[in-house]
C-alpha cells in the first residue's frame, strides 16, 4: 500500500513539471513580453530593454523558465504588477474562499447524486427511474453559470430574498447572514456533480444487481436494505474516483459560477488576473491549480485501492 | 417489416442474420427507430440546424440594428416578440444569429479533437510499447488541468477570439478522447480475430483500418457526441467571461454576459439565451445516451 502510494507521489513529479512547462510556454507564446505589457508603449526603446535585462527576460527561455521553476519551488510565486502584493498572499486566501464555496457544493451534490442514482436504479423503470434520470441529465445539460443568472433573477431581483452577489465575509461563514451568501453559489455549483454522479451511480447498481451474487444475497433471505448494503460498496470505488475529479472541477473550473455571484476566490482572481494582463498572478494561479487537481486525484487512487485491492497494481 | 417479423418467429434465422456481417448496423439502426426519444431529440436539432444556417428566413429584423428608443423592451412586444436587448437589438434574432457562433464553437472542437486524439489514441493503442509510453505521458500533462481550466488559460493567455476559443477547446478535448481510443483500441488489439488477420498475414495498415478502426469507431463517436454537449457550454461559458467570441457578434454566451447587467431591469430577458444553451445541450446529451444504448456501447 505504502509503496503504491509512493509510486503515485513519484510519477506527480514528471506530470507537474510538464504541467509547468506547458503554462511557462503559454505564457511566451503570447504576442509581447511582460515589459510590453507594464511599460506604456511611447516609452523609450532604451528604457524598455533595460528594464528587460533588470528582469533576465534577454536571457535564453530555458535559463528564464530554470529560474521560475527555481522560485516556484520554493513558493516564491512573485508580485502582483496590480496589486503589488505577494502573489502567494492573494492566490492563497482566494483558494480559501473557493475552498468555503467548494466543500459544502460537493457535500450537497455527492449526497444528492448518489440519493438519486440508487434510488432510481432500485425503480428501474418506474417513473420515479424516469424522473430522477431527467433531473441528472437536466443538471449535467444545464449551463450552470446561467443557472446562476436564473437564481440571481428569482430570488434576488424578483423576490428579495438571498444577496445577489460578493462574499459579505471573510473567512468562514458564522451567521445565518454569512450564510445566506452561500446559498445560491452553492446550489448552482452543486448541479453538475450532481447530475454527474447520480448517472454513474445509476448506471453501477443496475450492473451490480444484474450480478449472480445479489441473487445469492435475495436466496439467503437478506433485507433489501442489506442487499443495498452490499450493492453501495461495490459501487464505491469508481463514484469515488468520478467524485474526486468533480471536486477537482470544483475547484479548479469554479470561474464562471464565481464570476456570475463575483466570488473573491481563486477563479474570481484568475478572471481578474487575465483582464489586468496580471501575469505573476495568473501563472501562479493555473500552475497551483493543476497542482491541486492532480493531487486529488493521487488522493482518490490511494482511497480507491484501499477499497478495492484489485486497484493495487 | 415482414422481414423482422420473420427474425423474430424463427430462432435460427435470426442466429444466421446475427452471424453475417452487417448486421450489427441494421440492428443499431433498428434499435434507433423505435427509440422514440433519441429521433424526437435529433430531428429538434435538425430543425434548429435549418434555422441556424438559414436565419435570415426565421427573423425579421436586422440582429445588429439597435435602437436607443427600443431598449430592453419586455417578452412579447409588438414586432419584437422576445423583446430587445440592452442596446435595443431584437433578441429573437439575435438568438438565432447567435446559434451560427455557437454551434460551430461547440461542434466544430470536439471534431477536431476527434481527429487528432482519435489519430494519436489508436496509433498509441496499437502501437505499444515507447510511442504508447510517450503519447500517454503527454496526455498525463493536459489532464493535470480541469478542461475548463485548460481552456481558459489558453484563451486567457493568447487573448479572446473565435480562432482562439477553438483551440483551446479543441486542446482541452484532444486528452479525453485519447484516452478512450488508446483503451478501446488495447482491448480490441489483444481480441483473437485481430490475431487471426495478424497470423493470416495481413499488413498492419490494413488491420488497423479494417479491424480496429471499425471497432473501436463507434465508442469514440457516442464519447464525442457527449462531449458536444460540453463544448457548447464551455465555449458559451467563455464567451460569457469575455474571452470567446469578440463583441458586437450574436453568441449565445455573449449575450448572456451583456444582459447581464440588465437583471435588475428585466430578468426574463436577460435569462433568455441561456435557455438555447441548456437546449442544444441537452438535445446532444439525449442523443449520445439514445446512441449509446443502440450501440451498445460501454465506456
Amino acid at each position: 500500500m505504502w509503496a503504491f502510494t509512493l509510486r503515485r507521489l513519484l510519477y506527480a513529479v514528471p506530470v507537474l513539471l510538464g504541467v509547468s512547462m506547458l503554462v511557462f510556454a503559454l505564457i511566451h507564446l503570447a504576442p509581447g513580453d511582460v515589459v510590453d505589457i507594464l511599460v506604456p508603449p511611447e516609452v523609450p526603446k532604451e528604457i524598455a530593454d533595460s528594464l528587460r535585462q533588470r528582469f533576465h527576460l534577454d536571457e535564453q527561455l530555458y535559463v528564464q523558465y530554470v529560474a521560475w521553476l527555481g522560485r516556484l519551488m520554493v513558493g516564491d510565486f512573485g508580485v502582483s504588477f496590480f496589486t503589488g502584493r505577494p502573489v502567494a498572499e492573494e492566490l492563497f486566501g482566494a483558494l480559501g474562499n473557493t475552498l468555503v464555496l467548494a466543500l459544502p457544493a460537493a457535500v450537497l451534490g455527492f449526497l444528492l447524486g448518489i440519493a438519486l442514482g440508487a434510488l432510481a436504479a432500485y425503480n428501474h423503470g418506474t417513473w420515479l427511474d424516469k424522473l430522477f434520470s431527467a433531473t441528472a441529465i437536466i443538471g449535467v445539460s444545464l449551463p450552470h453559470y446561467w443557472v446562476g443568472i436564473v437564481l440571481v433573477a428569482i430570488f434576488a431581483v424578483v423576490l428579495n430574498l438571498l444577496p445577489a452577489q460578493g462574499m459579505g465575509f471573510e473567512g468562514l461563514p458564522t451567521s445565518w447572514e454569512h450564510v445566506q451568501h452561500l446559498v445560491l453559489p452553492v446550489v448552482t455549483l452543486s448541479l453538475i456533480p450532481m447530475g454527474v454522479i447520480s448517472r454513474l451511480v445509476r448506471a453501477n447498481v443496475l450492473e451490480i444487481l444484474s450480478q449472480e451474487f445479489v441473487g445469492t444475497l435475495r436466496a439467503k433471505g437478506l433485507f433489501n436494505r442489506r442487499v443495498l448494503y452490499h450493492t453501495l460498496k461495490n459501487a464505491a470505488p469508481s463514484a469515488l474516483a468520478l467524485m474526486g475529479l468533480q471536486f477537482g472541477y470544483l475547484l479548479g473550473g469554479s470561474i464562471l459560477v464565481e464570476t456570475v455571484f463575483n466570488w473573491p476566490g481563486s477563479g474570481g482572481l484568475m478572471n481578474l488576473a487575465i483582464f489586468r494582463r496580471d501575469v505573476p498572478v495568473l501563472s501562479a494561479t493555473i500552475v497551483v491549480l493543476a497542482a491541486i487537481f492532480v493531487f486529488i486525484n493521487i488522493l482518490v487512487d490511494v482511497l480507491q485501492a484501499l477499497l478495492d485491492p484489485r486497484m493495487r497494481r | 417489416m415482414e422481414e423482422s417479423a420473420a427474425l423474430a418467429a424463427d430462432p435460427a434465422m435470426a442466429l444466421k442474420r446475427a452471424q453475417q456481417g452487417k448486421s450489427y448496423w441494421r440492428r443499431v439502426w433498428e434499435r434507433l427507430r423505435e427509440d422514440k426519444v433519441t429521433l424526437a431529440v435529433i430531428s429538434v436539432l435538425v430543425m434548429l440546424l435549418i434555422m441556424v444556417v438559414f436565419a435570415p428566413w426565421f427573423t425579421m429584423h436586422d440582429p445588429y440594428a439597435g435602437s436607443v428608443l427600443r431598449r430592453l423592451k419586455p417578452v412579447g412586444t409588438p414586432g419584437h416578440w422576445l423583446g430587445t436587448d440592452e442596446v435595443g437589438r431584437d433578441l429573437w434574432s439575435r438568438m438565432v444569429y447567435g446559434g451560427r457562433l455557437s454551434l460551430l464553437a461547440g461542434v466544430v472542437p470536439v471534431f477536431l479533437a476527434l481527429l487528432i486524439g482519435g489519430f494519436l489514441g489508436i496509433l498509441a493503442g496499437y502501437a505499444g510499447g515507447l510511442l504508447n509510453s510517450a503519447v500517454m505521458r503527454l496526455t498525463d500533462v493536459l489532464y493535470a488541468f480541469p478542461s475548463i481550466l485548460l481552456a481558459i488559460a489558453i484563451t486567457g493567455i493568447l487573448g479572446a477570439g473565435l480562432q482562439n476559443t477553438i483551440l483551446a477547446l479543441t486542446i482541452s478535448f484532444i486528452p479525453p478522447i485519447i484516452r478512450i481510443s488508446e483503451s478501446v483500441t488495447t482491448q480490441v488489439r489483444h481480441l483473437d480475430f485481430v490475431e487471426a488477420a495478424r497470423a493470416s498475414g495481413a499488413r498492419r495498415l490494413t488491420i488497423m483500418r479494417y479491424h480496429i478502426l471499425s471497432n473501436v469507431l463507434g465508442p469514440i463517436l457516442v464519447y464525442a457526441t457527449s462531449l458536444i454537449s460540453i463544448c457548447i457550454i464551455l465555449a458559451a461559458g467563455l464567451s460569457f467571461l469575455g474571452l470567446g467570441v469578440t463583441p458586437p457578434s450574436a453568441e449565445w454566451g455573449l449575450m448572456l454576459n451583456n444582459l447581464r447587467q440588465s437583471i435588475w431591469v428585466s430578468p426574463l430577458v436577460a435569462a433568455l439565451p441561456g435557455v438555447m444553451i441548456f437546449i442544444t445541450s441537452m438535445c446532444f446529451n439525449l442523443m449520445s445516451d439514445g446512441l449509446r444504448q443502440a450501440m451498445d456501447v460501454r465506456l
